[in-house]
């Protein structure tokens, strides 16, 4: 990667051409989340930085968003409501994909193919279909407009990420392990709790923060499926941003992009960790 | 064992059963278990994902509420001859007076006449009308039908609204989806809609168009960052590999609003813009609530699903194949368009699919930044949900998105294979 000694002046000159290039790429991918949170610190009700914050001076910061959004019930009802929905949501996608993971990873698994094509669609069709879909159907059988029936609804949209994950996890999973503990007499349930789950775990936490962020994140299928007393997070910030844009948006998008970064933090530590225990990577 | 197969019978299992039927039996005993792990999942993505869609598509066709709500008239007029230019015979005003009489004590004739308004838009009035006089038919003694209906709305002297009465009395209609893809039932089958009533596949395409340039814009921006991740050393790719998965790991909504407020006129790049000199303060740019921004901001949101899958295979390419060609004389430029590029083939080809999949469905983005020159088809197949409660309309072209989307996902599963997806 690094240049040699005995390069041209066209290949330095094409070298550094080419490293402003991806800088310039690594700064269209990150510049927009980093812009919101200084502006999130505007003690003015505008959208862009003002004379006084370019010039550092104190008065041109303040909290005023993040008051208004600890302040506002609208805001503390939708936050309330988010954090009520994506924990459910994520426990039934997690458990119930774990287990089909482990049941997909075995040997002989009869159309194991259109199995996991079925099981991966929720991430593939389009979400206006989903959400469509569910306000009909749901709407028959009484769940529209209800906190299960949003709750179902996520943790259909969820289940993919847990799939995925578990599976990559579980290719690395050495199944003489699950044998040598039957063989001692351990029971399937007790191999499984104290053989299986531990090893896979890291994968089962990834996907389970994949199936949280899909639920806290979403917002088409809640529209459709759920009512207003169902209005979530991204639901509030989603009319905020349709009708009367408010300033209060920038501190909410701020918190979110904490809440990722932690996210993002646990599961790459958790893919290292993984990584390093099957020698795959000296970092 | 060698002793069994020398005398020539089946080789026997510890429990007596020939080897091959005990070895067939745990095998199955395998298979079902197996199928006893996925099996809660698979009913409960049945209950809450395939049953919601499949009822979506079966609303595409269903058109009960015509039969349902009108049943003699159907039946009567079955046999009218809708080319004959002629009005029905008093036999079918009798039914459609009955029909109407019912109706409107149930309250149900003015769902029928919206219903038949899509296909013929002003009959819904007819029904209406009609409607409030129709509580008071005498229907055993009233009579002559047919001027009496006449009398009440002219409407019922066009021979059109009959013979829309009679194409759609069937329990199960193509119309959604002529309607979905710009065209009717007219006299003689299926036409096309004058040049001024197509909207749908003019929105479709451009869609697909739009799609197809966030897929290519993709592309270009992915190629370097996958190559640089892939050939910097592991500790420093990792670092800015964080820069690839941030965006990737923070909500949709934030970075659509972050793009809301760069892109708008009194916004950050316009101020930026302004300050440079590059764009007189009268003449602020417009790149917002069009085609651009919908193209800027879902390039930004969907760059990530490009990189990853380019990254990885990237990081499979030994760095040596690009200096063997060199030492065999090529140059920089054919060593990376003859030997590096084909191998990234397959990783170009899961990111595109990947991206425009995940593209021509997106329904936020456009509706926050595209204004009404960027929307996309999902933007309409909302607005018929909750706006015009079109709902046989919206479920058709959500079938015509749902098919375009299943034909892509099955193309990605036999080229890259959906086990090797992979997230971050």
């Amino acid at each position: 990667m690094a240049l040699p000694s005995y390069a041209s002046t066209g290949q330095r000159i094409w070298y550094y051409t080419f490293r402003v290039i991806c800088g310039l790429i690594f700064f269209f991918l990150i510049a927009p989340i980093a812009v919101v949170i200084p502006l999130s610190f505007n003690s003015q009700d505008f959208f862009t930085f003002t004379r006084e914050m370019l010039s550092f001076d104190p008065a041109g910061y303040s909290l005023k968003h993040y008051r208004d959004f600890f302040g506002n019930p609208d805001w503390q009802d939708a936050l309330w409501n988010s954090i009520k929905i994506a924990p459910v949501a994520t426990l039934l996608s997690v458990s119930l994909g774990t287990l089909a993971a482990i049941g997909l990873s075995q040997p002989h698994v009869p159309a194991r193919r259109a199995i996991m094509a079925t099981l991966i669609s929720p991430m593939i069709v389009p979400l206006i279909i989903s959400a469509a879909g569910m306000y009909f159907f749901y709407s028959r059988i009484g769940l529209a407009g209800t906190y299960w029936g949003v709750v179902l609804a996520h943790a259909a949209l969820g289940i993919p990420f847990v799939i995925i994950t578990v599976t990559a996890t579980l290719v690395g999973f050495d199944r003489s392990l699950t044998r040598a503990a039957a063989n001692m007499g351990a029971d399937p349930v007790t191999t499984f709790f104290r053989v299986q789950m531990p090893l896979i775990l890291p994968g089962v936490i990834s996907g389970a923060l994949f199936a949280f962020i899909t639920s806290f994140d979403e917002v088409v299928v809640v529209i459709f499926v759920g009512s207003a007393k169902q209005q979530t997070l991204p639901w509030q910030m989603f009319i905020g941003l349709r009708e009367q844009i408010s300033p209060t948006i920038l501190a909410v998008a701020t918190i979110l992009v904490v809440i990722s970064i932690a996210l993002l933090t646990t599961v790459e530590l958790l893919r290292r960790r993984s990584e390093r225990l099957r020698g795959m990577s000296p970092g | 064992m060698s002793d069994m197969t020398d005398t020539g019978g089946p080789v026997l299992a510890a429990d007596g059963t020939p080897l091959k039927r005990s070895l067939a039996r745990a095998l199955r005993r395998q298979k079902m278990r197996a199928l006893m792990l996925i099996a809660p999942l698979l009913l409960f993505i049945l209950i809450s994902f395939i049953l919601p869609v499949a009822d979506m598509l079966y609303r595409s066709v269903q058109n009960g509420i015509v039969t349902e709500t009108l049943p003699r008239s159907v039946v009567a007029l079955a046999d009218w001859d809708a080319n004959s230019g002629d009005l029905p015979s008093e036999a079918v005003f009798a039914a459609m007076a009955a029909d109407l009489k019912d109706a409107a004590a149930a309250k149900t004739h003015t769902k029928v006449g919206t219903r038949l308004n899509y296909e013929n838009p002003g009959i819904s009035s007819l029904f209406r009308k009609t409607g409030r006089k129709a509580k008071k038919f005498d229907v055993e003694n009233g009579g002559p039908w047919k001027e009496a209906l006449i009398d009440i709305n002219k409407g019922w002297g066009d021979p059109d609204n009959w013979r829309t009465i009679q194409t759609y009395s069937p329990p199960v209609t193509a119309g959604y989806f002529l309607n979905a893809v710009d065209m009717r039932v007219g006299p003689d089958g299926a036409e096309s809609r004058p040049e001024s009533e197509q909207i749908y596949m003019n929105l479709l395409k451009r869609t697909l168009w739009m799609s197809l340039t966030i897929t290519v814009c993709c592309i270009l921006l992915a190629y370097p960052v996958a190559w640089i991740l892939a050939n910097l050393p592991m500790r420093q790719a990792n670092m800015l590999m964080i820069l690839v998965l941030l965006p990737f790991w923070t909500s949709l909504l934030v970075r659509t609003s972050a793009w809301k407020i760069l892109l708008q006129q009194q916004g950050v790049i316009n101020d930026i813009l302004v300050w440079i000199g590059l764009v007189d303060d009268s003449a602020r740019l417009v790149i917002i609530n069009n085609q651009f921004g919908t193209i800027v901001a879902m390039t930004h949101i969907l760059l990530p699903f490009m990189i990853l899958p380019m990254y990885s295979v990237m990081q499979t390419i030994p760095p040596t194949y690009l200096r063997a060609a060199k030492s065999l004389g090529a140059t920089d430029w054919t060593a990376f368009w003859r030997v590096y590029f084909p191998q990234t083939i397959p990783g170009i080809g899961a990111g595109s699919i990947l991206v425009f999949i995940l593209a021509i469905g997106y329904y936020i983005t456009p509706a926050l930044v595209g204004g009404t020159k960027g929307t996309f088809i999902s933007n309409q197949i909302a607005f018929h949900i909750s706006s015009s409660l079109n709902w046989g309309l919206a479920s058709a072209l959500g079938a015509i998105l749902l098919a375009v989307v299943l034909v892509l996902y099955w193309a990605y599963d036999k080229i890259v294979g959906i086990d090797n997806v992979k997230l971050g």
